[in-house]
Order: C-alpha cells, then sequence, then structure tokens
C-alpha cells in the first residue's frame, strides 16, 4: 500500500507524530553529548601548542557549523512554505530560527573566550567570527520581521522571503568578509593549526552529532507549541487530550 | 580532580566557554517547556468559556 | 488606450515620484542634512589629527551614507500605501517589478544621487587627496543604488508596520555589508597607492546583480504586504 507521506504535512497529524518523535532525538542528544565531551576532556591529548585552552573547540567548531546549516534549512522550509503554501512548513522555519540564532550567540561566545588566550583579545575582526556576527543579525532580522506581523500568514510570507534572500546573501557576505580581512590583517590566523588528532576529530564529530539531535528536538517541541498556538480554535486541538484533562 | 578543572589555568575560558553553552541550552528548554505549559493552560480556559457558554445559550 | 510601454511607466513613475517629493523638500533635505552632519559629527568625537582622519574619511563617509538611505526608505511605499495609491498601482497591466524599479530609481535619485555629489565636499572635511575623492564619488554612484533596491525589498517587507523604519534598517544593513566593505575599500586602495579597478568592478557587479534581481523580490513583497 502506497504510505500518503503527506498525511504528515498536516498540522493535526504532525503535531502527534512529533510529540512522539521528541524523546527519540533528545534523550540520544544529551548522552551523545555527554560521551563526546569525555572523549574531548579526557582521551584527547592535550595540545601541543594550545595546551588546554583548545578544549572549547569541541564546542565551537559544532556550533558554527550548525549556526550556518540551520540557517540554510530555515531558509529551505520558509521557501517550501511561500511555494507550496505549506503552513507547517512556515511553522518549522519559525521554529528553528532561534535555535539558530542561539547557536550563532554560542560559536560567537566561544569564539571570543577562545580568542582570549589565544590571540590575546576578546573580538578579533577575523573573517569566520565576521560573519557570524552578520548571521545573527540576520537571524535576529527573521525573528523580528516574524514577530512584527501580526497576520501568521503575512508573517511566514514575509519572512520567507527574508530568509531566501538572507541565504543567498550569505556567502557575497562570507567572501567579502574574507576578502576584507586578508587586506587588513594578512593571511586569516589558523584556528586548528595543529593537525588534528584523532580522539579530537571524534569528540568533535560526537558533539555535532548531539547537537544535531538537540535541535530537532527543540525544534520539533517549539513547532508543537506553535501549531497549538495557530491552531488554538480549531475541533482537533480542542478535543485534545491535553486541553480536556 | 581540581588539577583537571584547573585545565592548566586556562580554566577560566573553557569553563566559561561549556558553561555558557549548556547553560543557553538549559534556558532553551525550558522556555520551550515554559511555552507549552502557556499555551494548554490557555487552551483549556477557553474550552471551560466556551463549555459554558455553550451550555448557558 | 494606447498601452503604456514598460519604459513609458519607468519614465512615469519616476517623474511622479519625484515630483511627489519636490513638493515637499524637506523629506529630500532631511536626508541630506543628515548625512552631512553625521559625518562632520566623527572629527569631533575623533580628533583632528589629518592622517587619522584620512584613514578613516572613506569608512565614515559610506557608513553615514548607508544610515542616510536607511532613514528615508520606508517613505518609499508607506505614502502610496496610506491612501491607497499602491492598489491600484498593482492593478496596472504592466509588470510590477518595473513599477518597483522607477520606485527605486527615484528613491535613489532622492537619497543616493545627493549624497555621492555632496561627499567631495564632505571628503574635503577629512583631507582627502582630489584623486581619493574622484574615486569616493564614483563608488558612492555605483554603490548607493545597491542600497536602494535592497533597502525596496525591506520596505516592501515591512509596509505598514509600525516601527517600520527601525525594522527596515535591521534587516537591510546586514545585506549592505558588501556593498559598505567595497566601497569603503575602493578609497582606502587608492590611498594605499593600489589602484581601485578591482573593488568597483565588485559594486559594479554587485549593482548587476540587484538590478536582475531585486525589483522582482520587492514586487513579490510587495504581493505579501498588500495582501
Amino acid at each position: 500500500m502506497a504510505i500518503n507521506w503527506f498525511k504528515y504535512s498536516a498540522p493535526s497529524t504532525f503535531y502527534g507524530l512529533a510529540g512522539k518523535l521528541i524523546p527519540f532525538f533528545a534523550w540520544p542528544a544529551a548522552i551523545l553529548f555527554a560521551t563526546g565531551l569525555y572523549i574531548g576532556f579526557f582521551v584527547a591529548p592535550t595540545d601541543a601548542v594550545q595546551s588546554e585552552a583548545y578544549r572549547i573547540i569541541f564546542i565551537h567548531v559544532p556550533a558554527s557549523i550548525l549556526s550556518m546549516f540551520i540557517y540554510l534549512i530555515m531558509a529551505g522550509y520558509a521557501a517550501l512554505g511561500l511555494i507550496f503554501n505549506t503552513r507547517l512548513s512556515s511553522m518549522m522555519a519559525q521554529a528553528l530560527a532561534p535555535t539558530g540564532a542561539l547557536f550563532a550567540f554560542i560559536s560567537l561566545w566561544t569564539g571570543a573566550l577562545w580568542g582570549k588566550p589565544m590571540w590575546g583579545a576578546w573580538w578579533v575582526w577575523d573573517a569566520r567570527l565576521t560573519s557570524e556576527l552578520i548571521l545573527l543579525f540576520l537571524y535576529l532580522g527573521f525573528i523580528a520581521l516574524q514577530a512584527s506581523i501580526e497576520d501568521p500568514r503575512r508573517a511566514d510570507k514575509a519572512a520567507a522571503l527574508l530568509a531566501i534572500v538572507g541565504s543567498v546573501n550569505v556567502p557575497i557576505i562570507y567572501f567579502s568578509v574574507k576578502w576584507w580581512n586578508t587586506l587588513h590583517q594578512g593571511a586569516t590566523i589558523k584556528m586548528t593549526g595543529t593537525s588534528m588528532h584523532v580522539a579530537m576529530q571524534q569528540a568533535m564529530f560526537i558533539v555535532l552529532v548531539a547537537c544535531w539531535l538537540y535541535v530537532i528536538a527543540v525544534a520539533l517541541a517549539r513547532v508543537r507549541s506553535i501549531i497549538l498556538e495557530r491552531e488554538r480554535n480549531t475541533q482537533w486541538v480542542n478535543e485534545l487530550k491535553e486541553v480536556q484533562s | 580532580m581540581s588539577e583537571f578543572f584547573a585545565m592548566n589555568g586556562y580554566a577560566f575560558y573553557v569553563w566559561g566557554s561549556y558553561g555558557v553553552a549548556v547553560l543557553v541550552f538549559g534556558i532553551e528548554v525550558w522556555l520551550a517547556r515554559n511555552r507549552r505549559k502557556n499555551i494548554l493552560r490557555e487552551l483549556k480556559l477557553m474550552r471551560m468559556d466556551t463549555e459554558e457558554n455553550g451550555e448557558r445559550a | 488606450m494606447n498601452k503604456l510601454s514598460l519604459f513609458g511607466l519607468l519614465g512615469l513613475v519616476v517623474r511622479r515620484d519625484l515630483l511627489l517629493a519636490m513638493r515637499r523638500r524637506t523629506d529630500v533635505l532631511t536626508t541630506l542634512v543628515f548625512f552631512v552632519m553625521v559625518v562632520s559629527l566623527f572629527p569631533l568625537g575623533v580628533g583632528p589629527e589629518p592622517d587619522m582622519l584620512r584613514k578613516m574619511a572613506s569608512g565614515v563617509v559610506w557608513v553615514a551614507a548607508l544610515l542616510a538611505s536607511m532613514l528615508s526608505l520606508p517613505r518609499m511605499f508607506s505614502a502610496d500605501h496610506a491612501d491607497g495609491t499602491l492598489e491600484q498601482m498593482m492593478l496596472a497591466p504592466q509588470s510590477l517589478s518595473v513599477l518597483v524599479l522607477g520606485k527605486i530609481l527615484a528613491h535613489w535619485m532622492l537619497s543616493g544621487l545627493p549624497l555621492a555629489l555632496i561627499a567631495p565636499v564632505l571628503g574635503l572635511q577629512f583631507d582627502m587627496s582630489v584623486q581619493a575623492l574622484w574615486i569616493l564619488v564614483l563608488a558612492l554612484l555605483l554603490g548607493t543604488p545597491v542600497l536602494s533596491m535592497i533597502g525596496a525589498i525591506g520596505a516592501a517587507l515591512t509596509l505598514g508596520l509600525r516601527g517600520g523604519g527601525v525594522l527596515v534598517s535591521l534587516l537591510v544593513l546586514p545585506l549592505c555589508i558588501p556593498v559598505l566593505i567595497f566601497g569603503a575599500g575602493a578609497v582606502e586602495a587608492v590611498n594605499g597607492g593600489m589602484s581601485a579597478v578591482s573593488n568597483l568592478a565588485l559594486l559594479g557587479a554587485f549593482m548587476l546583480f540587484a538590478l536582475v534581481f531585486t525589483p522582482f523580490v520587492a514586487a513579490q513583497a510587495l504581493r505579501i504586504s498588500m495582501e
């Protein structure tokens, strides 16, 4: 029998599915996060050059990678919502935005805390840190636009257009900042100068996967709340057992 | 054990990074849980209203 | 009824907007005065040493140009939105993109162009060399249209929202950063003795890229906002 995939594109059915899925993402995320950090702190050797400070890499690099990916996925969902008028896609984009912004913030915060011992300054106009800061502004722009329009349908579409325009600009911004940085400061300072010890790579990869699972869990949880908020007047919400009890 | 936490003098930076990261994750989870609690409470209130008005009308 | 050609529509919209703007001349002047004021404030804040000022001149002028063009963005559609002419315009048989391009051109003539023309005068405040001034004007002429074009998308998205002015800047400024980098970079290249051709070429590329996409995207944004 053909599986009707579109069954789950309706908010009502997706609500139940998401509810069941969250634990399957949340718990593995926590476990992987713990194992990743364990390997990062206890198995990975002390770095010759940066001694212990390099251990910040296990949260800084995954956060930076994720902040970029979440933006692209958010723009993808937003585009889907704009083109196919599927409300759930726009809700998913709205659910991902805060988590993406938080990862951009974590990337900046850990980058600064890592920069201080290594480069002697809290903030260095390194190309990657600067584009990360601009990415944070793009996230805040998306969230602000979504929040400032009352009508959810217009808010979704307007924010979607902004996300698409933003995602086209992300590479342009990155290369212009990279070009600008090399002009001013010479070659960008290599963050991971030393060749990566295998345990380091393992730890970083495990924390990356853990963060991925965490993002999915939080996004699913938030999209469920958004569904309830937007479908508050519908019959199926009224009959939900959470509401009945 | 304390030598481990000293992180060879970089304790502030390493634990500052991880502390804030875990704190941010915690706050986000708490906010998500809070948001769900609020909307469910609101829905229950709405349902009670409709039922009361429903009966009376 | 003779069907108005696209260029006819473009000319019509630009003439109309310029005429309307000239009636309320203060709006045009506020952008210009804001630009002059912001640029003149910097030496007061930073100190009068000529070599310091010369080094930061292009950055200051460009940031001021960015802010000044942000200032006048909300007015691009809001007047027509308020009295309903925007809805009539959207019913025109011609493509909405051309109409939006006309509005962008009018906005640029009222904000970007005057900034570029007055920039040399301000450059003298910063003791810039004549060649640097010439490159600054050229870069501004290439860069400010891009600010208006990207700004049109922001203005269309935030149509009719309270607090729209600040919101437009928050949405649009990150997207204008490449223009700022290469615009200011052009003058610095000249000060540093290198040729500014590569910067100006990239600015030209941004302008063409924006010229192709932004009218269409802004038209989509208008349709979304006016639904």
